[in-house]
């Protein structure tokens, strides 16, 4: 479910008709533990029936050795009670022991499917969900179905079983008060199951404005140099004072609820014990009862209030279970839209020489009416590099994201070396395109890592030549060298560090296809010049397609493509293009300042020996 | 941020499951006071946090009162029960025989009243507590999100995003967990028990005292547990925060995963680090899984030996069958509180970690704060001068920025900024926008110390843009308004007419009304930079500072908008950094910077004549175009 209609009570809802199918679905996780879960049966039940056992060898005392008195049946009495209740103890732990294995393991494994699952998802899907949501997912979600799974299910057949043998025990001791006893579970059992819906429906309401405070802490807290700048301080406190004061509320209706549920559900077993006791006093006064036999009823009585009240807790967590189930699905369910397609080949990286085409390629996102890219046809030849220009908003990144296929072509076709992409194993694509993006993404890991993002494998000295060719040497004087955390837990870089460490990134292991995102814009004149310079090299061996934005990177292009309102309206040389087009002229003639006549091209001049230029600091 | 200048000791060897994470350069650096670890900063904390306690629970002294006596009223009723049950068999029984109902009577109405008296005080105490404890949640989340936003830059800096949502999310949502499930069961387990022990020591000395040799197993075994679910909680917390970063980032950052094939290697860190978190957690539950049926022993132990040491003296004539039963019902309820007690106990726990962390961000002091006595800009036309005087500043105190600066920008001048990396032109811009404040020296605006500026004066009067162009979720519209509350919607469009964003904005499928989502998903970068262009606009501030803010925008776009700061700027004192040349031209004033010092200062043109560094940049510059 998109963002848009995940907060929307009615299609949530909605989405929650059959519930149960859904966490049924996810018995696959259990069957490791079946044999498991049988000890977990069997430990229980019989602890239960030790359990159980302790009131009647009470009876058995009160009425034999106590009211005949025989010191010596009380010893024998006695140590059955002690064995009866060590080996309770001991049945208990068993079960609870081998209960959390289960429990912990099974949410393990349901969480690295999910997120396995959410790796192949595509772009277009994570453009649509927040972070925050998948994270609720296998965070909270997760849990819910676990308490379910391994507790919930099973204290249900434990506690059920419990009732059932007291009520019989119960109508063994004595008809009449036992069906009373019996028919007590019925208030109880309304009660827990109003309390069930209702709470559900307040949980559901509570977790939905929780989720509305943690997106107003975190936009918050991403924008808080522009709160800070603007000083709109009070107004966003006041947006938040909004979002908790509802909170607040929601809080205290669960509150009361709870409140009146909870007193109910110790009313009614306390009116039962109170009529068992004068009923039975009045049995035992007339002989239809021993004292031995009240004081078995009363204890038996007792051990009754937790598997009805239990009932209600358990319904409760079983519907947020099931919506738990619900919310994982919608993400299990969600087809991975790019994916290997059947026959699909790998092209070795030496087998190719980098023919790139693009075929009455066409693009819109999912659900937008206009498309983004129309009618593209394009083709770079091997070792070609192409600058992509165009207006801002004209479409150029949607196009380079085409290439390692993070979105598919609506219409149209891209090939390689003739090759359909989607007729190329994924891996194999994605292996031979070096990416670098507008933003370069660094992740909180070490820079090697974040280098070698998907070639562990990488040499030292590939490495060393990737980081020399992006001018990104200085990570070797990080503090720990390329060992050094960077990214948000890490150490912060400046943007032109981050460029650079992306670049180096893109051309590691010499990618047969090069596309970038406007690779230079953060860096300063001087460290351009540089890069410029060293790119060269590498554009050489590798079919490029550049997005360009400003004239001096333009230098790098053998030929540039027009791009204006997703279809591609002039190609040619740069200076061709200059002369002849006069929106392209637009777009990239550097507007010379009065009185400097423009110089012709060249490369970079002498250039400052302490290394300094205009760079953001 | 700067790179410290000292390298650390050479990090010890790791194990390859933990050596993608590589070393944080300086883990005392991005660690505020809440996060210290050492016992001092930790007794610290834990004094801090009981004063929050104090604080938050103080407005609510008469309904905490209410809700302690209800809690006894419900208490008392509960624990006459089994004494009931006891009156019952040994006084109603015998004479009811004689075919006396009236003790039998007397003995239900009791059970009757103290049944009803228990419902209506547990009702009422629930509810009660239920809005003590939401109240000073409210309370709690609002002095905690108001603090951080008063919080400085710098502090924000060092602290990071992902930790302020932390602490305002989970961290509160623990707390949440035990106001609303626990808070009840946790008193009300500690009073029953006592009250149980004090009625058993009453009703018979000798079988109390039998069932007192429990006592020591009991108290050494809770401590156990206590002592190590607290270790182990920690551990859990720690493991499944690895859990949780590792899995945002990955979602944040897909597109690079995807392109680069990292999923089969992220699979294996995630894995990994979900099986830490297993094995943590699943030692934390074989813990309970210990201390719960430990309990169960105990206490079935205990009722063992009162059967058999009671059923001898009732056999003894020494005490009577419905104290023993009694008895037994009362051991009951004094063991289960305990094996509810530790169900609880984590919740406990992690409240109390909660509360400890909170309390250390509440203690954060702002490092620029709001003046005690605010002096107010002076109003009139020409407003905007800007005076640097022996300004010394550094974002860590062994390596400083700026040294000594001295500077004077005149009302209505537009000053460009530029120098290499670390020169100081971003930490100007900040200084003025008073992000921090500088370590020695002044600046002042119009004559008045930034520093006794009240904060809603210098953020009229000054305005920071800067290239992060943070779009907040809502409409474009209400992101220009952002710059200026009140205006209405013919001013936003003027200001963005005056922009240039008006075009792209009215094509946009729902114009103004177009939601931007989460940071401006669907704008491109250039798109977002125009709309923060807009909100600056609008907002109309006599000192405008630039940081960088035209990286994204396409020439034609960035033509247009350096246009509309001709006029713009015209009365404004402006601070323009950037890097491309286009930009700085336009400028009256140019300032080279080099280690915080201004080493070049002129007009544009009067220093690209000269034999300095802008002239050798501005040559260098004019050879890249075309």
């Amino acid at each position: 479910m998109p963002v848009e209609s995940d907060g929307d009570p009615a299609a949530r809802a909605a989405a929650g008709t059959h519930p149960v199918h859904n966490l049924w679905r996810l018995r696959p996780y259990l069957r490791p533990y079946a044999a498991e879960f049988a000890w977990l049966l069997v430990a229980g039940l019989a602890g239960t029936a030790a359990g159980i056992a302790v009131p009647l060898v009470v009876q058995r005392v009160v009425d034999g050795p106590v009211a005949r008195h025989e010191p010596a049946g009380l010893l024998q009495l006695g140590g059955l009670a002690l064995l009866l209740g060590v080996v309770e103890a001991v049945l208990i732990f068993i079960r609870r022991w081998v209960q959390s294995s289960s429990a912990v393991g099974m949410e393990a494994a349901l969480r690295a499917d999910v997120y396995a699952h959410l790796q192949r998802l595509p772009t277009s899907f994570h453009d649509r969900w927040q972070s925050g949501q998948l994270l609720s997912r296998i965070t909270s979600d997760l849990s819910v179905i676990r308490r379910f799974l391994s507790f919930g299910v099973f204290f249900l057949v434990l506690n059920l079983t419990t009732y059932v043998v007291v009520v019989v025990l119960l109508i063994n001791l004595h008809p009449a008060l036992g069906v009373l006893v019996a028919a007590s579970a019925v208030p109880l059992l309304l009660i827990s199951r109003r309390f069930g819906r209702h709470y559900h429906a307040a949980s559901r309401r509570m977790q939905d404005q929780q989720g509305d405070v943690a997106t107003l802490v975190e936009e918050t807290a991403q924008g808080l140099r522009t709160m800070k700048a603007y000083g709109r301080g009070p107004e966003l406190a006041a947006r938040f004072a909004g979002a908790a004061r509802r909170l607040h509320d929601t809080g205290v209706g669960k509150g009361r609820l709870l409140a009146n549920t909870s007193a109910l559900l110790d009313l009614v077993p306390n009116v039962t014990l109170g009529v068992v006791l004068a009923a039975g006093a009045a049995a035992a006064a007339q002989g239809a009862l021993t004292i031995g036999e009240l004081v078995a009823f009363v204890s038996l009585q007792l051990m009754l209030i937790w598997p009805v009240q239990s009932l209600g807790w358990i319904i409760a967590n079983g519907q947020e279970a099931a919506t738990a189930a619900d919310r994982i699905q919608e993400v299990l369910d969600t087809p991975p839209e790019i994916v290997d397609s059947a026959g699909a080949v790998a092209l070795p990286r030496d087998a190719v020489h980098g023919r790139l085409r693009f075929e009455r390629v066409s693009f819109s996102y999912p659900g937008a009416t206009t498309g983004v890219l129309r009618e593209i046809d394009l083709t770079i030849e091997p070792g070609e590099t192409l600058a992509l220009v165009g207006a801002t908003g004209s479409g150029k990144s949607t196009l380079l994201s085409l290439v390692p296929r993070l979105h598919d072509v609506s219409t149209g076709r891209i090939t390689l070396d003739g090759h359909d992409l989607r007729e190329l194993r994924l891996a194999s694509l994605r292996r031979l395109v070096g990416v670098a993006f507008e933003e370069p993404t660094l992740f909180s890991m070490s820079v090697r890592e974040n280098l070698t993002l998907g070639r562990p494998d990488a040499g030292d000295d590939e490495i060393r030549a990737a980081l020399a060719l992006a001018q990104a040497d200085f990570a070797y004087d990080l503090p720990w060298g390329l060992a050094t955390r960077v990214g948000e837990q890490g150490l912060s870089l400046s943007g032109g560090q981050r460029q650079r460490l992306a670049l180096a990134r893109a051309v590691l292991g010499r990618p047969a296809v090069l596309v970038m995102d406007d690779p230079l814009s953060a860096l300063d004149v001087h460290t351009e010049a540089l890069v410029e310079a060293a790119l060269r090299r590498v554009l050489r061996d590798s079919t490029s397609l550049l997005v360009v934005h400003r004239p001096s990177t333009i230098a790098l292009a053998d030929r540039v493509a027009l791009l204006e309102d997703g279809r591609i309206t002039a190609t040619g040389r740069h200076s061709d293009l200059l002369a002849t087009v006069p929106a392209y002229r637009a777009l990239l003639a550097a507007e010379p300042p009065a009185g400097h006549p423009p110089a012709g091209a060249s490369g970079p001049s002498s250039s400052p020996s302490d290394g300094w230029g205009l760079v953001r600091s | 941020m700067s790179v410290p200048e000292q390298a650390a000791p050479p990090p010890e060897e790791e194990p390859e499951l933990t050596r993608w994470r590589g070393t944080a350069t300086d883990p005392e650096a991005d660690r505020s006071r809440a996060e210290d670890t050492s016992p001092e900063a930790v007794a610290r904390l834990r004094r801090l946090s009981r004063t929050l306690l104090g604080d938050l629970l103080r407005p609510h002294r008469r309904r905490l009162a209410a809700a302690v006596a209800l809690l006894l009223a419900q208490n008392a009723a509960a624990m006459a029960g089994p004494y009931l049950v006891m009156i019952g068999i040994d006084r109603a029984i015998p004479p009811l025989r004689a075919g006396d109902a009236g003790p039998l009577v007397t003995v239900a109405g009791a059970f009757a009243v103290a049944a009803v008296t228990e419902y209506a005080a547990r009702r009422g105490f629930l509810t009660l507590s239920a809005r003590i404890g939401q109240a000073v949640l409210l309370d709690l989340r609002q002095r905690v999100f108001g603090h951080f936003l008063r919080l400085s830059v710098g502090f924000h800096e060092r602290y990071t995003s992902g930790r302020m949502v932390s602490r305002l999310t989970s961290d509160l949502d623990s707390i949440a967990e035990l106001v609303d499930g626990g808070i009840d069961s946790l008193v009300l387990a500690g009073l029953s028990i006592l009250s149980v022990a004090a009625i058993l020591l009453w009703l018979d000395l000798p079988l109390a005292a039998v069932t007192l040799f429990a006592f020591p197993f009991l108290f050494w075994l809770s401590r156990w547990f206590a002592r190590s679910s607290a270790s182990a909680y920690r551990r859990t917390r720690d493991a499944v925060a690895l859990v949780i970063v590792h899995f945002v980032e990955s979602m944040r950052g897909i597109r690079a995963v995807q392109a680069f094939r990292r999923e089969p290697r992220n699979q294996r860190i995630f894995v990994a680090l979900g099986d830490d978190y297993r094995r943590s957690s699943l030692h934390a539950f074989r813990l309970i899984a210990t201390y719960s049926p430990a309990i169960k022993l105990i206490g079935n132990v205990t009722v063992a030996v009162v059967l058999c040491y009671g059923g001898w003296r009732v056999l003894g004539g020494q005490t009577e069958i419905g104290v023993l039963a009694a008895f037994l019902l009362y051991l009951r309820r004094f063991f289960e509180p305990m094996q509810e007690l530790s169900q609880f106990y984590n919740s406990l726990q992690s409240a109390t970690a909660a509360l400890e962390k909170l309390a250390g961000v509440l203690d954060e002091r702002p490092a620029v704060a709001e003046p005690a006595r605010p002096t107010p800009l002076p109003t009139g036309p020409r407003r905007g001068e800007l005076i640097f005087r022996a300004v010394g500043f550094g974002y860590r105190a062994d390596t400083p920025i700026l040294c000594r600066l001295e500077l004077t920008v005149p009302a209505g001048q537009t000053v460009a900024l530029i120098g290499p990396t670390g020169a100081g032109k971003s930490t100007i811009a900040k200084l003025v926008a008073r992000f921090h404040d500088p370590d020695t020296g002044t600046v002042r605006l119009d004559g008045v110390d930034l520093r006794d500026v009240r904060d809603a004066d210098l953020r009229r009067a000054v305005v920071l843009v800067t290239q992060e162009n943070h779009l907040f979720s809502g409409t474009v519209a209400e992101n220009i308004r952002f710059g200026c509350p009140g205006a209405d919607d013919a001013a936003v469009q003027a200001a963005a007419r005056a922009i240039g964003a008006h075009d792209f904005i009215a094509a946009l499928p729902e114009g103004y009304a177009t939601q931007v989502h989460r940071r401006g998903g669907r704008l491109s970068a250039g798109q977002r930079q125009l709309v923060a262009f807009a909100r600056a606009f609008l907002a109309d501030p006599t000192v405008l500072i630039l940081d960088e803010a035209t990286s994204s925008l396409d020439v034609p776009t960035e033509r247009l908008v350096q246009r509309a700061l001709g006029t713009i700027l015209r009365d404004r004192t402006a601070l323009v950094i950037a890097h491309r040349l286009s930009t700085v031209e336009t400028a009256d004033r140019v300032l080279v910077l080099d280690g915080g010092r201004v080493v070049e200062d002129g007009p544009p043109a009067v220093l690209a004549e000269a034999d300095g560094r802008y002239a050798a940049l501005h040559r260098q510059w004019r050879d890249s175009l075309i």
